[in-house]
This record gives C-alpha cells, structure tokens and sequence, in this order.
C-alpha cells in the first residue's frame, strides 16, 4: 500500500514539503488527555480495544497541553470551566486543533440554561464539530478522519 | 482560525478578603513553610473535573481542599421545566456511569408521588438493566482506578467487557450510554428477543473475565502496596459523613438499600452484600469487585423470574402512560390519552416525596415535590458522589500526594453526578 504500491522499485519519493508536513501531521496528532462529562467515557470506548483509535496514530494521550496537538472536548462546558478550557487551549502549541465532541460542546445540547456555556466556540476555535449525545466511537472516529482530511488540505502560507 | 470569544473569560475581581480563607490552611502554609498546590481541574487522575488545593509538606498531604462545581450543569432546575416524562432524558446525563440507576430513582420519585403501580415484570426488567449498570459502572471504575496506579493492561480488559453491555443497553434502547430506559409506570419497550440471550452468554463468559482481572491485581505485591493501609475511615466516621455504597461497606458497615429498605422486589433475590474489614483502599476494591460477582448471581434469578412475572412492561394506567400504537387507530380515548400525555404530560400532587435506591456508587435519593400541574416545583437529587468527595480531605490527611490518586480512584467519584 501507499508509497511502495505507487513506486514500485524506482526508490525515489517526490512530493511538496507541504503534503510531506500535512502528512506527518496527520498521522501523529496527539490529543490532549481531558474530559468533560459524559462523552469522556465514550471517549475512553474509544481508546479501548474495540475501537482502537491508536489505528490513527491517536493512542497517545498527552496530560500536558504543552505536548498536545488536538483539543476533543468532551462534554458539557459549563460557566466555571469555560476559562480553564480556555486557558488549556492557549498552553497548547502550534499547530493545534480542536473537535467538539457532542451536543453540549458543539451547541449546549439540551441544557439551555445559566449553567452551560452555549457551545464551546464561544470560547475556543472548533474545527470539526461531531454530534450525537454523546456520539458513538465511530461518530468521533470520523470526527478526528474528517479533521485529518481538513489537515491535509492545509496551506503552506497558512502555517505561520 | 480565528478566536472569536463572546464570552468573557477573563477572571473576574475577588471581594472577599484574605482573613476569610486563612482558616482553609495551616499557620505553617502562611510563612510559607509548606507548598500549595493546585491539582486539577484538568488532571488525569481525578476522575473529572475536580479542582484539589493541597497543602504540602515535602511529599506529605498536610490539608487538602476539594473545589466543586466545574461540571455543574443546572440539572434539577432544567428538569423543573420539564414534564414528568421529559425530566427521565435529564437524569441519565447526572452520573454518566449510571444512567439507569438515575432513571429508576427519578421514575420511582415520580411514580410515588402520583401513586402509580409498576407491573411485576416491569420490575424485575428494571433489576436486570440496574445491576447490569452496576456491572458496567464497576468495570469502568476499576480500569481507570487500575490505570491511576499504573496497571494499564486492566484498563482494555474492563472496556472490553464493558461493551458487551453497552451493546445490550443499545438493542434495548438504541443508545449505548443514554438510554432513557426507565419511564415512570414502567420501561420504554419490552426487551427485543435477543436481549435475554444476549445477558445469558455475557452471564456465562464473565465470571471468568473477572478471574483474570483479580489475577492481574488482587494479589499483586504491586497493588497490595499502593492500596493497603491506604485511605482508612473508620466506620463511624464514615457513617458519620453520610458515606454509602461500597465506600461504606468497605469499612464493615453492613449498609446496602436493596436489603435495608428493598424497592423493585429485591428482597425476594438471595445474594449477599459483600463488606471490607479495614476500610482501606483495598478492601474497598474488594467490595467492589464482589459485588460484581453478587450481581451475576441477581441477574441470573431475574431471568428466571422474567418469564413468569405477571403484567406488562409498563403499567396499564392510561392517565400516566401512553397507550401502545396499535390502539390508536382503533379506540377515541387511546388518541386523547396519547394526544394529552404528549402535549402537556400528566399532574402531580402538590406534595413531597424522596425515593432513595442503591446506584454503584452508593445511595442517590431524589427528592421531589409536586406543584399539583404538569412540572414538578423542586427536584433535588442526593448523590453519594458528593459525600464521598467530602470525605477525600479526611482519608489523604498524611499520606503521600500519590497515594490521593488512589484514594479519589477508590471512593468511584463521578463529577457529573456531584455538581449535577
């Protein structure tokens, strides 16, 4: 598959630095080891033997935002966690991506109330959004590969 | 990419004064002779969104100061504008790890206040998926209990297991997590043919997965170490902070609502209610995983029971519960009840009443009070989470900050069902 399937025995690779970065990029984004509520623990399902997100170069959990690439934030923001999660997002380094993980991150879900910060774009830059209360691991699943393709598809003048 | 923050999260003033907080640490951490350290909200051992202020002495936990309320969510107020019927969907979001357990004491509150009867087979379908929660719940407490003190193979045993009951909560809800099962007169549907099978098979393979996972920790040197003589209460202290569940029970206090006060016909199942004797960590492990084993012996009597029980899966009292889709096309008051139910719900009594059952993590009591309408005026849930996190500062007094990663695993605190 991949690159030996399309070279055969040539022995030479040829690509833009652009895909060759975007590549390796999506291949080992680390996500930041954090969880919300609910959609956590279908997080953790999906780290589990069943699912095995480590097929997408995901398994490793960093517990430091420093070390981390992607933000899934999973589960319920509510007023007292929105500036921490803001304040984790900005410790991450360059590049770096967020996916809401379910219904009360992407929207406040069924709590429309004091408590719930209405959606976690109010407070950080989402890139893929993923519905479902909470989603399955496949849902999140195709989250993170639809995050992938858009990383892929990243410009070199945009990395600055 | 751009950061558009509508909301302002910047800190805001603090009012108070300094005098007011000086009682919340030691003399010793004002002259600055012991560090304070601030663990969470996000840190990978406290099982959520808990925010720890620990006072260090070197290594050693001088106070500890449990900050709540990061997940809070306005729960119980959102339920109060909600019908009977709509509040259940809110309840299952409490304690993530078990949301049948939030339904049926939510359902029961409710069937309590209006006076409505649970058919028999209602009731004992309600004790299959309640200890199958249980189950479920344990499993997910012991791998991450286990992968805090550093087993991580545990972690991927527990979760296989655990989504074989997710896959019988999904033919019988259509939803792996947030099922919404219980309904108050009953549960939403019968089970699917399959389901009963499904249980069986799972019943059969389990008790020797939790074999293997006994093997892998209960006598390792390296568990006994980190758990043993770790996190003591005694049993009167423990009775004392109104602990329950098997954080209790770990300290020998033979405490469990499905026989002290049996609701669903427990009292007519035979099992035993395992208990500890030192109160540590690791018996409260103990506990927990007998009580996976005692939950096998429930689930097995439940399905024997199954066949027999008399009424339906839900109660026949068409002011209460919606009339089945057949009967619509044939039957006027059918399409009222339905029409009815649907639109505005049904009245409750402008009384009080509080329904306590045993969840996996000790006893949750919801508290509800009737308005005389169709919503309730105050729903109020007691949750063991809460108390247990109350008693994390008495046990870590003077041990070491890693022996607190176990003690938070070993009380099973979940913060969805503490700051609802």
């Amino acid at each position: 598959m991949g690159v030996t399937q399309k070279l055969g025995d040539l022995g030479v690779v040829t690509t833009t630095l652009e895909t060759a970065v975007n590549w390796a990029r999506t291949g080992a984004t680390w996500p930041l080891l954090f969880g919300l509520a609910c959609c956590a623990i279908e997080y953790m399902s999906t780290q589990g033997g069943r699912y095995d997100l480590a097929r997408f170069g995901m398994e490793l959990n960093r517990a430091s935002p420093r070390q981390a690439d992607l933000m899934i934030v999973a589960g319920r923001v509510t007023r007292k966690m929105a500036p921490v999660v803001r304040n984790l997002y900005d410790q991450m380094a360059n590049p770096k991506w967020v996916i809401s993980m379910g219904d009360c991150a992407s929207c406040g879900g069924v709590y429309n109330n004091y408590a719930v910060v209405q959606g976690v774009d109010e407070v950080i830059p989402v890139d893929v959004y993923v519905a479902g209360c909470p989603p399955r691991p496949e849902q999140l699943m195709h989250g993170i590969l639809t995050l992938q393709e858009k990383i892929m598809g990243e410009r070199i003048k945009e990395w600055a | 990419m751009a950061a558009n923050a509508a909301l302002d999260t910047s800190v805001t003033e603090w009012a108070g004064s300094l005098d007011d907080v000086k009682n919340l640490v030691t003399e010793r951490a004002l002259t600055g002779e012991t560090m304070l350290l601030n663990m969470g909200p996000h840190h990978p051992s406290t099982h959520g969104v808990l925010r720890l202020l620990l006072e260090l002495d070197g290594e050693e936990i001088i106070t500890c100061l449990p900050d709540i309320g990061f997940l809070h969510t306005g729960i119980e107020k959102t339920i109060e504008s909600k019908s009977y019927e709509k509040g259940v969907t809110c309840t299952d979001r409490m304690d993530y790890l078990a949301p049948m357990s939030n339904n049926t004491a939510f359902c029961m509150a409710v069937e309590k206040l209006v006076g409505l009867d649970v058919p028999e087979r209602a009731q004992v379908m309600r004790v299959i998926c309640l200890e199958l929660t249980r189950i479920q719940s344990h499993l997910v407490w012991l791998g991450t209990h286990a992968i805090d003190l550093g087993a991580m193979s545990v972690f991927l045993y527990c979760f296989r297991e655990r989504e074989k009951i997710l896959d019988l909560f999904e033919m019988i809800s259509g939803q792996r997590m947030m099922g919404s099962y219980m309904r108050p007169g009953g549960v939403w549907r019968d089970f699917p043919a399959e389901f009963i099978p499904g249980v069986e098979a799972f019943l059969d393979d389990f008790p020797r997965r939790i074999e293997d996972y006994e093997t892998l920790l209960t006598t390792n040197p390296l568990w006994l170490d980190r758990t043993q003589g770790v996190g003591v209460i005694e049993p009167d202290v423990a009775l004392a902070w109104g602990f329950s569940g098997p954080s209790l029970r770990g300290s020998g206090v033979n405490w469990d609502i499905r026989k002290a006060m049996p609701y669903l016909g427990y009292d007519q199942y035979d099992f035993d209610v395992p208990l500890g004797e030192h109160g540590d960590v690791y018996d409260r492990y103990l506990c927990r995983i007998r009580e996976m084993r005692e939950s096998i012996k429930i689930l097995r009597q439940a399905i024997k029971r199954l066949p027999s029980a008399k009424g339906g899966f839900r109660s026949d009292n068409r002011k209460y519960c919606p009339p089945p889709r057949a009967e619509l096309g044939r039957s006027m008051e059918a399409v009222i009840h339905h029409f009815k139910l649907w639109t505005e719900g049904f009245s409750a009594p402008d009384q009080e009443v509080y329904v306590a059952i045993e969840s996996p993590r000790g006893e949750i009591g919801c508290y509800l009070h009737g308005t005389g309408g169709n919503k309730p005026r105050r729903v109020h849930f007691k949750t063991p989470s809460f108390i247990h996190i109350q008693g994390i500062p008495l046990m870590s007094e003077n041990h070491m900050i890693a022996d607190l990663v176990a003690i938070i695993g070993s009380v099973d605190i979940v913060l969805g069902d503490c700051d609802r």
